[in-house]
């Protein structure tokens, strides 16, 4: 081999290509997203404030997202008691059953489930509505009108997923714990008020605020996720189903990363 | 002579300088140069896909151009900071191709839109003044709709309307009457010629419909290959025997 040949770099095969392209992409697309949170924290920051559609908002993505998440979380709530109880039962230990389905909910189940059926459907949501407000210039107009789109269209998201992730959170927690009850008294009559006071024996406030504190931080991935896909969105009603469906899926999958950081920050800082 | 170049200077409500804009290696617009005296009514002609929606969106800073410059009420405001860019848009108003009414606002509240930003408006105050503009625009009936249960025509109204709230000086349009059947797009046009009547308004009106020029226009501009091929009266115009121009004019007399 020559010298030459060594310092020559080897054409790129096909899948190196397309590997460079997808990290290429990747980068761009944290570049970008970077440089759209910069803008919506400077106009988050500097009044006026759009106090009229942040109502709007959290009735919008708070209000009417409550039957859902109740029914996710009165599901979670039985499929964990159903399951757990099994397992308890073998290693003889049925009387933990209201501990574990309490910590479960409350530190684990409630947030992330809660984050995952919202960013079904609000980052579906806010992809598609801004998305099509792309392309029929509705954007335009608002810039047109001297007002500032980020302001008006994402601070007001992404604050309303901010300060309802949390609330339906609790709501969640509240179903997901009550039909676990449900589901366990069938089969073993317990009396409620046993129930709670068992669950809660080894949890208290301070377990509840780090699961509400990851809450907050879903509903900002949601909501900064949702927004950015939207207000990027190109190519008529196609790219508005491109929107929607990355919002979705992007949100889901950051939700779920955030969760394992999270996670261990809050067992260093709350061992 | 100083003093007389100064007054026509000062006549301009919008001159623009060698403008020109590329998307990758498609040229837009390539130097257009264009002035429209205050109070006149600019049409800007041309086929579909000339550059005319991008040149309205210049004019009011929605895109940059890549090199040229555009005087609006003869402040330069290709590199204008945003706070000034915005205050020079408040005195502008802009009916979109599509209208762009807000989807999730009732036509109301979108009227309200710019008034309840830019202006102390409240209450009784801010209904009455939209009343004012949507009975203006003959669309007071529709006032608690929402736009999707409104027809084009309907949109195109509710969009003069929004356009106007803030009484602005210069008015841009994006084919006013596009997609409408020609007796509400008469409509449009009477309408816009009544407006700027009253209000003497300049306007910059961008179509591909002839019928507009004989009902709105002072001046007509024609757009072809991102050049101006001719600017002048609608006389001028129709007297024109430039190639592309009696094409284009012959065109439209048989789609008539």
């Amino acid at each position: 081999m020559t010298a030459k040949e060594a310092i020559t770099p080897a054409p790129a095969t096909k899948s190196e290509l397309s590997l460079l392209t997808l990290l290429n992409h990747a980068f761009e697309w944290f570049g970008e997203i970077g440089v759209f949170l910069m803008r919506v924290i400077r106009a988050a920051l500097t009044p006026p404030y759009e106090g009229r559609e942040l109502i709007r908002q959290l009735d919008e993505i708070g209000a009417k997202s409550l039957p859902l998440v109740a029914l996710a979380g009165g599901a979670i709530g039985v499929v964990l008691s159903l399951q757990t109880r099994d397992s308890l039962v073998r290693f003889g230990a049925k009387s933990y059953l209201p501990i574990v389905i309490v910590i479960s909910i409350i530190k684990e189940s409630g947030p992330i489930i809660t984050a995952l059926v919202m960013s079904g459907r609000i980052g579906a949501g806010i992809g598609a509505e801004l998305g099509s407000m792309k392309v029929t210039e509705q954007i335009d107009a608002i810039e047109a009108s001297a007002v500032n789109p980020h302001r008006f269209l994402v601070v007001t998201r992404i604050l309303a997923c901010m300060l309802m992730l949390p609330l339906l959170t609790l709501v969640a927690d509240f179903c997901g714990i009550l039909a676990g009850w449900l589901a366990n008294t069938l089969i073993d009559k317990t009396p409620l008020q046993l129930f709670i006071n068992k669950g809660f024996e080894t949890i208290g406030f301070d377990d509840l605020l780090p699961s509400l504190f990851k809450a907050l931080v879903f509903g900002f991935i949601i909501g900064l996720v949702g927004c950015f896909q939207g207000m990027r969105t190109s190519g008529g009603t196609e790219g508005v189903g491109r929107a929607s469906t990355s919002a979705v899926v992007l949100s889901s999958l950051f939700v779920i990363l955030a969760d394992v950081v999270l996670v261990r920050l809050i067992l260093m800082l709350y061992p | 002579m100083i003093m007389e170049r100064q007054n026509n200077k000062d006549d301009a409500a919008i001159r623009t300088q060698d403008l020109r804009k590329a998307f990758g290696e498609q040229v837009v617009l390539n130097g257009v140069s264009l002035t429209v005296p205050r109070g006149q009514t600019l049409i800007v002609l041309g086929r579909s896909g000339t550059g005319k929606s991008v040149l309205l969106k210049l004019l009011i800073g929605l895109q940059k151009p890549d090199s040229g410059t555009i005087e609006i009420n003869g402040a330069e405001i290709t590199k204008s900071p945003l706070n000034e860019l915005n205050e020079m848009r408040k005195k502008l108003g802009f009916l979109f191709q599509n209208a762009a009414l807000y989807d999730s606002l009732t036509v109301e509240e979108n009227v309200a839109f710019p008034l309840r930003r830019h202006t102390k408006m409240k209450g009784g105050e801010l209904q009455d003044r939209v009343r004012e503009l949507l009975s203006r625009v003959g669309m007071e009936e529709a006032m608690k709709k929402m736009p999707a249960d409104i027809s084009g025509g309907m949109k195109k109204r509710v969009g003069l309307a929004r356009a106007l709230a803030l009484d602005p000086e210069i008015m841009l349009l994006d084919e006013p009457n596009a997609g409408l059947d020609p007796i509400t797009a008469t409509e449009i046009d009477e309408l816009i010629r009544e407006l700027q009547q009253e209000r003497s308004i300049t306007s910059v009106v961008v179509t591909h419909d002839m019928r507009s020029v004989d009902t709105v226009a002072d001046r007509v501009a024609m757009l072809n290959n991102g050049s101006i091929v001719i600017e002048g009266t609608p006389a001028e115009l129709h007297q024109s025997d430039d190639p592309f121009v009696m094409k284009f004019m012959q065109e439209k007399r048989e789609e008539k």
